[in-house]
């Protein structure tokens, strides 16, 4: 119960202020299309330089929070998710709105989130400290494999294709090694000076996730979000709660598959939200009425998406890798103040990390209180025109990645990997595996290398990297994780193959 | 697959593969080679899954992906070229404030679908571009204190 003696820190003016400030701004650009959580997340980093580490991360974690609840505010009033993660949320959220309960859709759609978004905590909290422990036991040769497996893992679960996940993964490793080698200082694929020093990880994290977004509203050339705004009606408030505990089964659903889903790395939100939908709908008597504006539907897709957030963050901060591309970002910004994350931060940085996953929890209430009195409100961000986000963007993106070093050069890897990233996009590569494959190239190598020289002096390298219970856990986890996308991909391909032929 | 897509594959492929490539190359010849243990292994990987990537775009054989449209080009050249002009010269050149604002006005005038024949949508151009090199301005220059390069008319 260690957090509670910490709880008192979220609670201070700064800090309870920068709680709200991240949950309302956060609400508000989870609500516009075309901001992601990761992106929003990536662009406030550079304005965490001058806080204190728990003031920092207490900001970015309520942005994350409510970018993925306040998502659901889009895909209801527009059928336009705010994020991946909210997609199931428009198949009966949308359909209730047409029908004139938007803001009961709204309502329950908060209340949901702020539910699953509380066990998701609760998990945190229990389960990190326990795993942090066990953790312990990981020698260089466990955590090389293990940072190996957050590159696969997320490299094929989160692409549409293995092949080009792992390639994405790989670029990802590569631009990690270069600059000058720790061990012999030796220069790596240093081709501009821009480089010499290396790649900056929060430059690259926001050209990576911002950029390619700057570039997509270019392609859709002059125009406005093509999507009319639904006019929420007055909804009793007492009314959405019963609703919401009416539905016990789809709620429990929908936090179970959130939680489970968020502890493994590389499954996102989007995934939560669909298969506690889809679960839902099995599970439930009434399965014919989803897509028809279902509640059960909402609760189900919107409890989901917020329970996986918390879990998403328990291999990040016991093990240092990150279960989704936003727990990523957020390393970034344990990184810039100079704490690792792994096994040691419960006991040596606990003023840190306690408020942080403390102000999560409290978000979670502040995010239900403001999304159900600014929901309305924020679907309005949606007329903004997409010219005026793309150069908003663009600009917070060159200013925040300057402002991380002082260093032009950051601002160019920032431009160069975001204009790459978009094309990658478009011929079907991630950004994902590859900003984990950047972040957790150090750690890879770094372990690697002292596994080797640990082998050479010892029982030699074959025998060091792949012997040992958990190296062979690890090892069957990411050959399970390449196993099992290829069955997927083979198995959607022949479906989609069979349908063509029929068609 | 269509032709366009096809090619497009095969470019964008075949223009990893050639980072692939020289990646393993210059990982298996540079010294010390000690210094390259790690990224030989990221590289031979690397290589070997772009040049798979490579040869299915060849036979026609790549499933994700839609490449780009004619449209989607035409449509993000000009923003793209203001992009590159201002992050790799105008910020440093001009400033980071001057640079920020033409880049933002012109962004502004390419794609905002307001019509540019009435004086009203200009004047809400300059006023929307104002506010935000305000705000801009408030964040970095006095809450951050961040240092941006001289300024072109400072």
């Amino acid at each position: 119960m260690e957090f509670l003696y910490y709880m008192g820190d979220v609670f201070t003016p700064i800090n309870f202020g920068l709680l709200l400030l991240g949950t309302i701004g956060g609400l508000i650009l989870g609500a516009t299309p075309g901001l992601s959580p990761t992106m929003t997340v990536a662009l406030m980093i550079p304005f965490t330089f001058k806080l204190a580490p728990e003031q920092g991360l207490i900001l970015l974690g309520a942005a994350y929070t409510s970018t993925v609840a306040g998502g659901a505010v889009s895909a209801i009033l527009l059928k336009i998710p705010g994020a991946p993660a909210n997609i199931a949320t428009t198949l009966d959220g949308h359909t209730m709105a047409q029908k004139g309960e938007g803001a009961k859709a709204l309502q329950i759609s908060f209340i949901a989130s702020a539910i699953g978004g509380l066990f998701g905590v609760f998990l945190l909290i229990f389960l990190t400290p326990v795993l942090a422990t066990w953790a312990l036991a990981f020698g260089p040769s466990e955590l090389f494999w293990l940072a190996i497996l957050g590159v696969t893992v997320i490299g094929t679960l989160d692409s549409s294709s293995v092949v080009k996940g792992l390639l994405s993964g790989c670029i990802g490793l590569w631009l990690a090694t270069i600059g000058f080698d720790d061990i012999m200082g030796a220069q790596r694929f240093i081709f501009h000076s821009s480089v010499s020093g290396g790649i900056n990880v929060i430059p690259a994290l926001i050209g990576l996730f911002a950029i390619p977004q700057v570039i997509a509203m270019f392609a859709k050339g002059r125009s406005n979000v093509d999507a009319e705004i639904i006019v929420v009606q007055r909804h009793p408030i007492g009314d959405a709660f019963r609703e919401v505990f009416s539905r016990k089964r789809a709620l429990a659903i929908g936090t179970a598959v959130g939680s489970i889903i968020g502890l493994i790395p590389g499954v996102g939100g989007q995934i939560a939200g669909l298969v506690a939908y889809d679960q839902s709908k099995k599970m439930s008597p009434e399965s014919a009425k989803f897509g028809t504006g279902h509640p059960e539907g909402v609760i189900a897709a919107e409890s989901a998406n917020n329970a996986m957030v918390g879990p998403s963050l328990v291999p990040l901060l016991t093990l240092s890798i990150p279960g989704s591309p936003t727990a990523a970002v957020l390393l970034g910004g344990l990184l810039i103040h100079g704490i690792f994350p792994g096994p040691a931060l419960f006991t040596q940085y606990p003023e840190v990390v306690w408020p942080f996953i403390n102000s999560m929890l409290i978000g979670q209430i502040l995010m239900c209180v403001f999304g159900l009195l600014i929901a309305g409100w924020a679907a309005n961000v949606a007329r903004v025109p997409r010219a005026v986000m793309a150069a908003v963007v663009l600009g917070l993106a060159v200013f925040g990645s300057y402002s991380v070093g002082h260093s032009m050069g950051d601002v160019y890897v920032m431009a160069a990997l975001g204009l790459a990233m978009y094309f990658l996009e478009r011929f079907g590569f991630s950004a994902a595996p590859l900003v984990l494959g950047l972040i957790l190239g150090p750690i890879a190598e770094a372990n690697f290398m002292q596994g080797a020289m640990i082998a050479n002096a010892t029982i030699g390298q074959m025998a060091y990297f792949f012997t040992g219970w958990l190296n062979w856990l690890l090892i069957l986890i990411v050959v399970a994780s390449v196993g099992y996308s290829i069955w997927m991909e083979l198995r959607q391909r022949r479906y989609t193959t069979k349908e063509d032929a029929q068609a | 697959m269509n032709d366009l897509p096809r090619t497009q594959h095969i470019i964008a492929s075949g223009a990893i593969a050639a980072v692939g490539i020289t990646v393993a190359y210059i990982s298996y010849t540079q010294e010390p080679a000690a210094a390259f243990v790690f990224p030989r292994l990221i590289a031979t990987v690397f290589a070997m899954l772009a040049i798979w990537t490579f040869v299915k775009a060849v036979m026609g054989r790549t499933k994700v992906g839609q490449g780009l449209s004619g449209q989607d080009m035409r449509n993000l050249l000009p923003g793209l070229i203001v992009t590159l002009v201002y992050a790799f010269w105008g910020a440093k050149e001009l400033g980071f404030y001057t640079a920020t604002t033409i880049t933002f006005f012109i962004l502004l005038a390419l794609y905002d679908p307001a019509p540019h024949t009435e004086a009203k949508t200009w004047i809400k151009r300059v006023l929307i571009t104002a506010g935000f090199m305000a705000v801009m301005y408030g964040l970095f220059a006095m809450l951050l204190n961040v240092y941006t390069p001289r300024e072109i008319f400072s």
